[in-house]
């Protein structure tokens, strides 16, 4: 195995440059799509378990659809055939007015993909509430808005931060599909690197060190929240 | 909306689709059987009572889980080829890719598993006078491998899903072939539209059998 090692490499013009503004990009998908699939997820996760047959449908409906799909096909069906499909106009705007297109199709597809996932986890946080819960809540005359708003999603957000740390973490390593649309984060830089420079090794190094600082910090950031927000002895349900 | 829709262009080139969807399989059959034995090989280290042992198998879990998998196939797309000391084409460094990477989440899967068999039943193959690897052979595996499959199934959709971002180093699989096409006859909505339907319908039968085989295990 002939390799010439070259570390500098990673601290020269541009190539420093190119891996911080890499790593910026991936943060940014990444936190943008969790805001949008947190937010949307947690709206399917609740019409999944609500007694409206149609509304259930819908995100039944919602769940396997984007959770039987590859993300990469996702990615090019928002990319590609999405403007296709509108009428003239707005296809056209998409495809000429859309201010960072890229990134900003990267991002609605993501959250939108993750959001199927979060989805699951908060149906299953829901479900995993004793149903006298809700029936003492309606006994005392709450309305079933305030059963949910006052006594299950109090509970059940508390008890599935793991997994919903997990999704988050999982966000961050999606992020890189949006490389295959033109997004240059962090995956692309370390590849654009290795074919400018040939020191593939020192690229991806750099670039696999700067996911394990994303998923470190993450974990030690929900370990304390977890710390913070778990339900004295009901450690056994989070396990669900 | 889907005026003009030519599935003419599909059936004329369902050939090419086909080859295309056999690397697809190939590559997630191959991946799996091989993640799955080294992720048991893993799974039983990380569960072993020497510590070296189970510390090594824990780094390489957490670490290829902490990596995207497009990074992974970048990686052995370049490693490989080094390694070997010859260019070997991308399918085979892709294949090196998924194995390894697979391996880490099919170690905790098992591991899982391992874990689900009641300790008694361990005590009860020692105390007949089992070795080590008998009874892990005969007693705990059988049980264990009973209690994943809904669960190795699942990862096993997953997986058939992320062998499309073989795409990244151009390997001809399933959406590389679309891929194709769609750039030579001009009929991006068209391909990509059936790449999607497709792959929902194996993945929607896939997770509704799993669904099913749990059930059965449940009761």
């Amino acid at each position: 195995m002939k390799y010439n090692w070259d570390w500098t490499v990673l601290i020269s013009e541009p190539y420093m440059d190119w891996l911080i503004s890499g790593f910026g990009w991936t943060i940014a998908v990444s936190l943008l799509a969790w805001i949008l699939a947190f937010s949307l997820g947690s709206i399917l996760g609740i019409l999944r378990t609500v007694d409206n047959k149609i509304l259930r449908g819908f995100a039944t409906g919602y769940v396997e659809l984007f959770r039987n799909i590859p993300l990469l096909v996702q990615m090019f069906l928002w990319y590609f055939v999405f403007p296709e499909l509108l009428p003239h106009d707005a296809g056209m705007w998409v495809k000429r007015d859309l201010p960072m297109p890229e990134f900003t199709t990267a991002a609605v597809c993501l959250g939108l993909y993750t959001a199927s996932r979060v989805a699951e986890q908060v149906r299953a946080g829901i479900n995993s509430i004793s149903i006298g819960q809700s029936h003492a809540g309606l006994a005392m005359g709450l309305t079933p808005a305030q059963v949910y708003r006052y006594v299950l999603l109090p509970v059940s957000y508390r008890i599935i931060v793991p997994p919903l740390t997990s999704e988050f973490l999982t966000i961050f390593k999606n992020s890189s599909v949006a490389l295959t649309i033109g997004v240059l984060e962090t995956t692309a830089q370390a590849r654009q690197i290795e074919e400018y420079t040939f020191q593939g090794f020192e690229a991806f190094t750099a670039a696999t060190l700067l996911y394990i600082l994303v998923t470190s910090t993450v974990m030690l950031l929900m370990r304390l929240i977890e710390g913070r927000v778990r339900i004295p002895g009901m450690i056994s349900l989070g396990a669900k | 909306m889907f005026e003009g829709f030519d599935t003419g262009v599909i059936l004329k080139n369902l050939h090419f689709l086909i080859e295309g969807m056999q690397t697809t399989l190939l590559l997630t059959v191959v991946a799996m059987i091989g993640g799955l034995v080294l992720g048991t090989l893993l799974a039983l280290s990380r569960l072993s009572p020497f510590k070296p042992l189970s510390f090594i198998a824990g780094s390489y879990v957490n670490f290829f889980r902490s990596m995207p998998l497009i990074l992974v196939i970048f990686w052995f797309y370049f490693l490989v080829p080094h390694i070997v000391g010859r260019p070997v084409g991308g399918f085979y460094s892709v294949l090196v890719a998924f194995v390894l990477f697979e391996a880490a989440y099919y170690c905790e899967i098992m591991r899982a598993g391992i874990q689900s068999v009641r300790k008694g039943q361990v005590y009860a193959g020692q105390a007949v006078g089992l070795t080590y690897v008998q009874n892990m052979r005969y007693v705990v595996l059988p049980q264990a491998f009973r209690n994943m499959v809904p669960i190795l199934l699942t990862q096993a959709i997953i997986l058939f899903q992320d062998t499309s971002l073989v795409y990244v180093v151009g390997v001809k699989d399933f959406l590389v072939s679309a891929d194709l096409v769609a750039n030579r006859e001009n009929r991006i909505l068209e391909m990509f539209t059936t790449v999607a339907v497709v792959y929902l319908l194996i993945c929607l039968a896939g997770s509704i059998f799993v669904r099913r085989l749990q059930r059965k295990f449940a009761t």
